[in-house]
């Protein structure tokens, strides 16, 4: 009996501490599904692309990859800004983004997979940095670090986010822009520019979950796939754009996968999500914390 | 052209496919053409659901691996033959169609891209972990070498697969002259408005995903018996997924034309970059042409053709086009 309560508090640990991992994922889709209604479905696919940016200089400059995710930033935000410019006048500008965007969304994921695939190979690859190796131990609590830093940087970027969104003029706006477009225009504020900002911030949030992810697992070109589910199941159990939202969902989710691969096995976690997804859609679709 | 006329002139056409394949005399033309078919089954099936009433389904490889995987379960449990699996197949497919579609279709489109999306993730692990078909090891289906009246094997199984091929295309071609049609293209073109006009728009939606979900299973059924050895990673693969999206849109979607030019062409040019180049080469090509054929020809290949040959504007090929200097905000 002792030995599977030491089992379950280390599963809830762990399962919180990836759950910080998992918001930080989900922050970018919060951004562009919840709050602009961008179905970003190739989110995880630059999620990859920023593990694998952050590879290539961890391994050719030693830098550490988080840092480098953060100065790699604004080029993701610049590429965001790009792909919102081609969205807005192919699809969102012509009314076809419902069929055709998503395709244009999903072409992007695939064109990113396969171009990894052709260049690095199937491969697992990984980073190095001091943190990777040791592990706490709190009495019979395990906490490895590799873990437990992106944790705290991702609360810390939420943070910061959300205090972008909620006290900046520019993050008021993106919070407007989702509930009434027409009322900011006639507020001399340009809608088109505001959402290409935030889906340019939502894309950058990509560089560094992208690290984080790389720093938690060493990564294949096709390990973003297995995120879909999962982060769009966080987003709309969340609420569908808020933050706070998207946190507690992530930890929630984080547990329940982390419980179900402690005691039925590992195999069986990607389940997880999508029944929180069908769960969600079925009884609240509003989800936990939504407008 | 009446309909019956019209399974006629197909099935002619297919006798004559079969002959033409068989006088080349070479058995790898229908191991090819069998792929190219199967894409017309899956190409057709998706544009039931997504052409015709506008909503994406990102779980092909999903309703396809249900199929083969309810054939490898029927294989063990009691073989049958080929015909009663397809029906089995289709049965499955339709069936998980319906309830997603229950859970997911009451809310906006988006919500059931995404949930397609996790269904193959979420039935990929449900197979792995089914130790009964094979689990992640995969399972073995010996076929027989030959079967009477065909000769070899793969003859039947490109048999089976045309005729399902004519049965879909004559399906999709039946939905889009008839009442259901016209009641998918409202909720494509406005559902709000479709719904306030009293379009019983939801059992509309879950009878276009039903027939789209049976057909894709269908298509998967046959598949252990041509490949002889089913592993989750080849029936969940994402060329089932990617190509029956791509094919439609690159052939257009407001006719059951378009996605069958698409999957003839895009199926036929994979066989051959598959054989020349490499597979991971010729899915670049898929999702490049893809991405260039949203953006730039949004009515695929068939409005290209209107638009050129009859001098027809491109607003007019099927579709409502709205024209804004920007975006209505949603309420």
């Amino acid at each position: 009996m002792i030995f599977s309560f030491d089992l379950l508090v280390n599963a809830i640990v762990s399962g919180i501490l990836i759950g910080g991992f998992y918001a930080a994922v989900t922050a970018g889709v919060s951004l562009s599904f919840g709050i602009l209604d961008i179905v970003n479905i190739a989110h995880p696919a630059f999620i990859i692309l920023g593990s694998y940016t952050a590879y290539i200089v961890n391994a050719t400059l030693g830098i550490d990859p988080i840092v480098t995710s953060i100065i790699l930033a604004p080029a993701f935000y610049a590429l965001g800004a790009v792909i919102y410019q081609i969205y807005y006048v192919s699809f969102e500008k012509r009314g076809q983004e419902s069929l055709r965007g998503i395709a244009f969304f999903f072409g992007l994921l695939f064109i990113t997979e396969v171009s990894l695939v052709l260049y690095f190979g199937v491969d697992y690859r990984y980073v190095e940095a001091p943190y990777i190796g040791p592990t706490w131990h709190f009495g019979f609590v395990d906490v490895p670090l590799r873990i437990v830093v992106p944790f705290l940087v991702s609360l810390l970027l939420i943070a910061a986010l959300q205090l972008v969104l909620s006290r900046s003029f520019v993050g008021r706006a993106i919070m407007a822009v989702a509930q009434d477009q027409l009322a900011l225009r006639l507020m001399a504020v340009d809608p088109i520019r505001i959402k290409r900002i935030a889906f340019g911030i939502s894309i950058a949030t990509a560089s560094v979950a992208g690290a984080f992810l790389i720093i938690i697992q060493p990564v294949e070109p096709s390990v973003g796939r297995e995120y879909i589910g999962r982060v769009f199941a966080i987003c709309v159990l969340g609420g569908m754009g808020s933050l706070p939202g998207t946190v507690i969902a992530a930890m929630l989710v984080g547990i329940v996968e982390s419980l179900t691969s402690t005691f039925y096995g590992p195999s069986w976690a990607p389940a997880v999500s999508f029944g929180f997804l069908l769960l969600t859609l079925a009884v609240r679709p509003a989800g936990l914390l939504g407008r | 052209m009446r309909s019956d006329i019209f399974f006629l002139i197909c099935l002619a056409a297919s006798a004559a496919l079969y002959a033409g394949a068989a006088a080349l005399g070479n058995d790898y033309v229908f191991f090819a053409g069998y792929v190219v078919l199967q894409y017309v089954v899956l190409s057709t099936a998706w544009n039931i659901l997504g052409g015709y009433c506008g909503y994406v389904n990102f779980g092909s490889a999903a309703f396809f691996a249900l199929g083969a995987y309810s054939t490898v379960a029927m294989h063990k449990l009691h073989p049958l033959p080929i015909p009663f699996l397809v029906l089995i197949g289709g049965v499955v497919s339709g069936v998980v169609g319906l309830g997603m579609g229950y859970l997911t279709l009451r809310l906006r489109g988006a919500f059931f891209a995404i949930a397609t999306l996790a269904l193959a993730v979420v039935l990929q692990t449900l197979v792995v972990n089914w130790d009964y078909v094979g689990g992640s090891r995969g399972a073995y289906i010996v076929r027989p070498e030959t079967l009477a009246p065909f000769g070899p094997y793969i003859r039947y199984l490109f048999t089976i697969m045309l005729l399902l091929a004519v049965g879909a295309v004559t399906v999709a071609r039946l939905i889009e002259r008839s009442r259901l049609g016209y009641g998918f293209a409202t909720i494509r073109d406005d559902e709000l408005a479709a719904e306030a006009s009293g379009v019983p728009t939801l059992t509309l939606k879950l009878i276009a995903t039903v027939i789209s979900g049976a057909l894709m299973g269908m298509a998967g059924a046959p598949f252990p018996y041509y490949i002889g050895f089913l592993q989750p990673s080849s029936a969940f693969g994402l060329d089932y997924a990617v190509n029956s999206i791509a094919m439609p849109l690159i052939g257009g979607t407001t006719s059951w034309v378009g996605p069958l030019i698409g999957a003839v062409l895009l199926g036929s040019l994979q066989q051959i970059a598959t054989v020349t180049i490499s597979s991971a080469v010729n899915l670049l090509i898929v999702g490049c042409l893809l991405v260039a054929f949203v953006i730039i020809a949004p009515n695929g290949i068939v409005g290209l053709v209107q638009r050129y040959v009859q001098h027809k504007p491109e607003d007019f090929v099927g579709r409502r086009k709205v024209e804004t200097d920007a975006p209505e905000a949603v309420p």
